[in-house]
């Protein structure tokens, strides 16, 4: 039998050695499951997780000359952590207010929507500052989205949960919408999608021979920002008590209405955010899908970083080896995509199990009763 | 489904002799803090037992073993002479225990009849109501059936698992503080029903700290300190100072009560104060108006929930008030200032609930002085994204209140939950007393904390009232208000009564207000007469 | 208007099954966001049971007991660890979506027989009422008398109260001597069935194949539900019928000549959603006088 003790105060050690059990465990019951669909468990983990490590780590020891050309697989990773951290830092700060924006993915949508537009009504020789507006639009067309849970939570006491995520299939269908429609390329011999959106709206590439863009500096800023508003500013104070103890956030002088506001604002700015740089930098134009499940991946990046923006990046990283993982095991081993979303979600299960011996002391007892 | 099984029933008919209950050398660990060590409790039929103990003395866990909800860890309990294990509080039902716990194990959203048919082996409801009334009217426990349990008030919630138990043929009635949530007129309703079970046969074990009501009420008493029995008693034989020291150890401070003070400008006001209630299960206040000069306490009476956590909140200024004027900070309308600017005008606040309310738990000692402190004593500057956290002179506010206040922790900055109630109270009393306000506002000063600790949080406001602050105290404990307080008023359905000089009041005047009868009515004069 | 109608009584019934479950989950204190999930690994697991045995009882079984597999993980830990209840139901959704992916991948593209409807001559045929109200498949009436059953064990039984009572004060429940963990354990498990059931209707008869995602969000509108019919298994009922309405519109709509883009009907259950959660949480009486007071707290017995 399991007995749990309390701890007297939170371990802090755990909080930060949790993910790592936690994705131990996900490798070993990742090799299982491969065992058990026939593969090779050794090989199945070693292209999903530790290849993308191996290739970054090869990379690291190569002289100068010869880094470049070895770039690009780190670089993907890179590509795929810069939407995870963006909305996953805005999620961890959303979630320590105790708030559950769950729908960040049609916020990102949004964001990728009113960016596109203003992509395509800009001149096709548009400079690079279009970028700018292109940029802004989608941080507003992000919060815009997520004001909706935001007033009816305040005004009407709406789960914010059920409303954002229904907005996500909202903006599927809106997307879908669009692209079949009034964004539909005349010249596109009818397929459901925008035309390509000119050079200057296309996030100017880093480090070349990769898809690495200046995006990843946004990404850092932010979660960079975002840890010190939690840590050091009272905004951020404001945030952690509302969410540990909403009567103390009153007792405080802190506005609870305020605070709702405020986290799905940012958070959905960020998502919206991260739908504008991943449509301009990676896919450059608008199709019926653009990547929205970033928006749920970064649940889990969120919860791997420790609610802590800049452990998002840390998750993002994680997320996006498993991404990558994902793509070279679908053309490797032939497996599907859907495993990627399976160890996401042993991940996610392992991680919440594990942050329970944050609180709890774990006991074995197979002592009989006095 | 989980049904609570029949337990094994009581073996054997007993001889006089044998006591009704016994446990010998009982032990309850959690970790390594002993809760019980080698306690003893001799119970026999028709006895009122005493079970008397400073808070944390023990005494909550010692019955919650006896009615199956925990396992001691080492130790035996006899049923009339046989040794008994109990694994689960249907077992102890089965035997003849009934108990009735201290904050109830009513359920709000359940009707009487259901709250009362989950402790019952199943039958029908019709049946159960029947049966229901019968006991009510046999013992004055009046109680309608069918009503939900949350529109009752907490004297008749208590009944409610009163009547639970009694249908149940009790031979052994535990009660676990059960006057702290009632007036004294309802208290000697419950003395009188105590009585009569006794007389019947059955066998009270009544644990409370109230030394009069103990000496009042019981014929025996078992008297616990720091998890250990310190001694066996009768406490008719004994006066309340000494049960105190057994109860407390020799350290027994008593407050010391100042002589006439000399009151000074009004620094605290409330006119006319109403506000509706944010949804039925919260009170309304209506036409509130008080007054504190600065170096007076006055206190406001009353059971639970008549309103005092809304007034609470009304002068916080965690809900704002409709008129501005209807709060006066020093003459300064407040009614609709946020708590921050109500802080910067120099008023304190200390609500009950000390962890979630007045402290959050999981936050270490310097950002709980943060959370009252951040704009009022400049721990964060500026406003907005720019206003940064002082975290330096936070732990220097947090170091000085533990020293002055004798606050305990394990660590050196612990988090809010590690500390125990009575030192986790003296912290969230002493951040405000530090700051020397004007106005001191405390929602239930000592609620649940030791002897030691209520001392010093007493002592602490009396000075500060001495100091020129003017404090306000809402307490539901009587003896609190009449140690401490100038004057006092009564709160009762969300309106309060005129305060009246602590020499004029007496515990009969006090119990009347708590019941509702108006201020300046006959039944006043009645009592007065009397 | 009849076919309408007909429809949809059918687009109700998984929404009525996974609501109905969580309703039971929720009223013993447990909030349950994985019915999404669980619901899609109800459909894949009932779609390759009927592929493979051609029985579609067996069918059905198997998908309520994939429903309630993932349900014992959930159970494992929001109750035994006491994890985080939104975040561990919304892994659990994360996690269903990859399982039923990676089990369906083989059945994508291929066709299945639907359930059998269950026809009486002559009384299903001859009128519109007979052709509404007769001739579904065994599964409508199995959601119906669900709904009824639950209703009735939630309000006239026993363990029903003891459920209650656990949802209510889990505190007080144990202190009564009921075992809370157990009775929450069952409660999810429950729910899980259910919402692997709905997940069957779905790919069984709704429509008869297995496709990623198929579920289409119908698990958080069924989260939805309950909120909506404020705990109370009777007026799931309505709300299901409601939503189904709402749903059909997408399917219907070209049809009536409403002069309205497709994606537009198709927002429509989500939007109606929406606004049905606003229309019940504005009234604050209303859903605290119904919501479980214990929903979402873990419980832990000191012993």
């Amino acid at each position: 039998m399991i007995l749990l003790e309390p701890r007297p105060q939170p371990s802090r050690a755990l909080t930060l050695l949790s993910p790592v059990i936690a994705i131990a465990l996900t490798l070993v019951a990742g090799g299982l499951l491969m065992a058990a669909m026939g593969r090779a468990p050794g090989q199945a983990l070693y292209v999903y997780f530790f290849q993308p490590i191996h290739e970054f780590w090869f990379w690291l020891t190569l002289p100068a000359d010869q880094a470049a050309m070895w770039i690009y697989t780190p670089a993907e990773v890179v590509v795929k952590a810069i939407p995870l951290a963006l909305i996953g830092a805005g999620l961890a700060v959303c979630f320590r207010a105790n708030v559950w924006n769950i729908g960040a993915a049609g916020q990102y949508t949004l964001g990728a929507i009113l960016g596109g537009w203003i992509a395509l009504s800009a001149p096709e020789d548009a400079s690079g500052l279009w970028l700018v507006p292109y940029l802004l639009g989608g941080v507003l067309a992000g919060m815009a989205w997520a004001a909706i849970p935001a007033f009816l939570k305040v005004r009407f006491n709406a789960n914010e949960i059920l409303v954002s995520l229904m907005l996500f299939y909202v903006s599927t269908q809106l997307l879908d919408f669009l692209v079949r429609g009034p964004f539909k390329d005349p010249a596109g011999y009818g397929f459901p999608e925008s035309r390509d959106f000119g050079a200057g709206l296309i996030m100017p590439v880093m480090v070349e021979g990769t898809r690495l863009h200046y995006g990843v500096v946004l990404a850092v800023v932010a979660c960079v920002a975002l840890w010190l508003m939690m840590g050091r500013t009272l905004k951020g104070f404001e945030v952690r008590v509302i969410g540990a103890a909403p009567r103390a956030g009153a007792f405080a002088g802190f506005s609870r209405a305020r605070t709702i506001w405020f986290v799905l604002l940012l958070s959905g700015g960020l998502a919206g955010l991260a739908g504008a740089l991943e449509v301009s930098a990676t896919i450059q134009q608008l199709q019926p899908t653009i990547s929205a499940e970033y928006g749920f991946t970064a649940i889990i990046v969120a919860f791997v970083g420790r609610l802590n923006p800049v452990g998002a990046i840390l998750g993002a990283l994680v997320l996006g080896v498993s991404f990558i993982g994902g793509e070279n095991a679908q053309i490797a081993l032939k497996l599907p995509k859907a495993v990627t979303g399976i160890f996401q979600g042993m991940l996610l299960f392992f991680l919440l199990g594990c942050d329970t011996l944050i609180r709890y002391r774990v006991r074995l007892a197979w002592a009989a009763r006095a | 489904m989980t049904e609570p099984e029949e337990g094994r029933t009581a073996a054997g008919a007993p001889s006089p002799e044998t006591p009704l209950f016994e446990a010998r050398g009982i032990i309850k660990k959690f970790g390594d803090f002993a809760a019980n060590d080698d306690v003893g409790l001799t119970i026999r039929a028709g006895e009122k037992h005493a079970l008397l103990g400073e808070n944390g003395a023990g005494k909550s866990t010692l019955v919650k073993m006896i009615y199956g909800v925990m396992q001691p860890t080492a130790g035996a309990f006899y049923w009339q002479g046989q040794p008994t294990v109990i694994h689960k509080p249907a077992e102890a039902r089965a035997l003849g225990i009934g108990m009735v716990f201290q904050h109830f194990s009513v359920f709000d959203a359940l009707t009487v009849a259901e709250n009362i048919a989950l402790a019952l082996p199943p039958q029908r409801m019709r049946d159960l109501a029947r049966r229901i009334t019968e006991v009510s009217e046999a013992y004055g426990l009046a109680i309608d059936p069918r009503r939900a349990v949350h529109t009752l008030s907490v004297g008749e919630k208590q009944r409610v698992e009163i009547i639970r138990c009694l249908l149940q043929d009790p031979r052994l009635l535990i009660m676990d503080e059960p006057t702290s949530v009632l007036t004294p007129q309802e208290s000697e309703m419950l003395f009188r029903t105590l009585d009569q079970l006794a007389a019947e046969g059955c066998a009270i074990l009544y644990i409370s700290h109230k030394l009069e009501e103990v000496r009042a009420l019981c014929d025996t008493a078992t008297i616990l300190r720091q998890a250990k029995v310190v001694a066996h008693c009768d406490p008719r034989a004994e006066t309340a100072l000494s049960l105190a020291e057994m109860m407390v150890g020799s350290e027994i401070g008593d407050v010391e009560k100042r002589g006439e003070t000399t009151a000074g400008e009004v620094r605290l006001k409330v006119d006319r104060l109403d506000l509706p209630s944010a949804s039925e299960f919260a009170v309304a206040l209506k036409d509130i108006s008080l007054e504190v000069r600065g170096g007076e306490i006055l206190g406001i009476a009353g059971v639970a929930g008549e309103g005092q956590s809304e007034l609470m909140e009304a002068l916080i200024g965690e809900v704002a008030v409709e008129r501005n004027d209807a709060i006066l900070i020093d003459g300064q309308p407040a009614g609709r200032a946020n708590p921050t600017r109500r802080r910067r005008a120099r008023a304190a606040f200390v609500p009950e609930e000390r962890n979630g309310h007045g402290a959050v738990g999981d936050m270490t000692l310097p950002e709980n002085i943060i959370l009252s402190h951040h704009s009022a004593e400049g721990l964060a500057r500026g406003r907005w994204l720019g206003s940064w956290l002082d975290f330096a002179g936070a732990a220097d506010w947090a170091r000085r209140v533990r020293e002055a206040f004798d606050v305990r922790s394990g660590t050196e900055n612990p988090v809010a939950t590690s500390l125990s109630g009575g030192n986790l109270q003296k912290f969230v009393v002493g951040r405000e007393i530090l700051r020397e306000p004007g106005i001191l506002i405390v929602n239930q000063p000592t609620w649940g904390v030791d002897a030691g600790a209520a001392t010093v949080i007493r002592r602490a406001l009396i000075d500060l009232a001495g100091r020129g602050t003017a404090v306000l105290v809402i307490s539901q404990d009587l003896e609190e208000i009449f140690s401490i307080c100038d004057r006092i008023a009564v709160i009762h359905h969300g309106r309060l009564s005129r305060s009246y000089p602590v020499a004029e009041m007496t515990a009969e005047k006090v119990g009347l207000l708590m019941g509702g009868a108006h201020p300046e009515s006959t039944e006043i004069t009645d009592v007065e007469a009397a | 208007m009849e076919n309408f109608i007909i429809s949809m009584i059918i687009a109700a019934t998984p929404l009525l099954l996974a609501a109905t479950g969580e309703l039971v989950a929720e009223r013993s204190g447990v909030l349950n966001l994985g019915v999404e999930g669980m619901m899609l690994v109800g459909a894949v697991v009932a779609f390759a049971a009927a592929n493979s045995t051609g029985s579609g009882t067996l069918a059905i079984v198997a998908g309520a007991a994939a429903g309630m597999a993932m349900a014992l993980v959930f159970g494992v830990l929001v109750l035994s660890l006491m994890a985080n209840q939104p975040a561990t139901g919304l892994a659990l959704t994360i996690f269903g979506i990859g399982v039923s992916g990676l089990i369906g991948q083989a059945f994508v593209g291929v066709a299945l027989e639907p359930l059998p409807k269950l026809a009486i001559p002559v009384l299903s045929d001859s009128t519109a009422a007979g052709r509404i109200l007769l001739g579904h498949d065994a599964m409508v009436y199995l959601s119906l008398a669900l709904v009824a059953a639950v209703a009735w064990f939630l309000a006239r039984t026993r363990p029903g109260l003891a459920l209650r009572a656990v949802g209510d004060n889990h505190d007080s429940a144990h202190a009564l001597g009921y075992n809370v963990i157990a009775t929450r354990y069952a409660a999810v498990m429950f729910g899980g069935a259910c919402a692997g059931l709905g997940g069957a209707y779905l790919s069984l008869a709704y429509t008869p194949m297995w496709a990623e995602n198929m579920t289409a969000g119908r698990g958080w509108i069924a989260l939805a539900l309950v909120v909506f019919a404020t705990w109370k298994p009777g007026r799931v009922l309505a709300g299901a019928f409601l939503f189904a309405a709402v749903t059909q519109l997408q399917f219907y709509g070209q049809d009536w000549g409403l002069p309205v883009p497709s994606q537009f009907l198709a927002m429509a259950p989500y939007l109606a959603t929406i606004i049905a959660l606003v229309v019940i949480s504005r009234d604050v009486n209303l859903t605290k006088a119904n919501a479980p007071a214990c929903i979402g707290r873990p419980f832990r017995a000191e012993r």
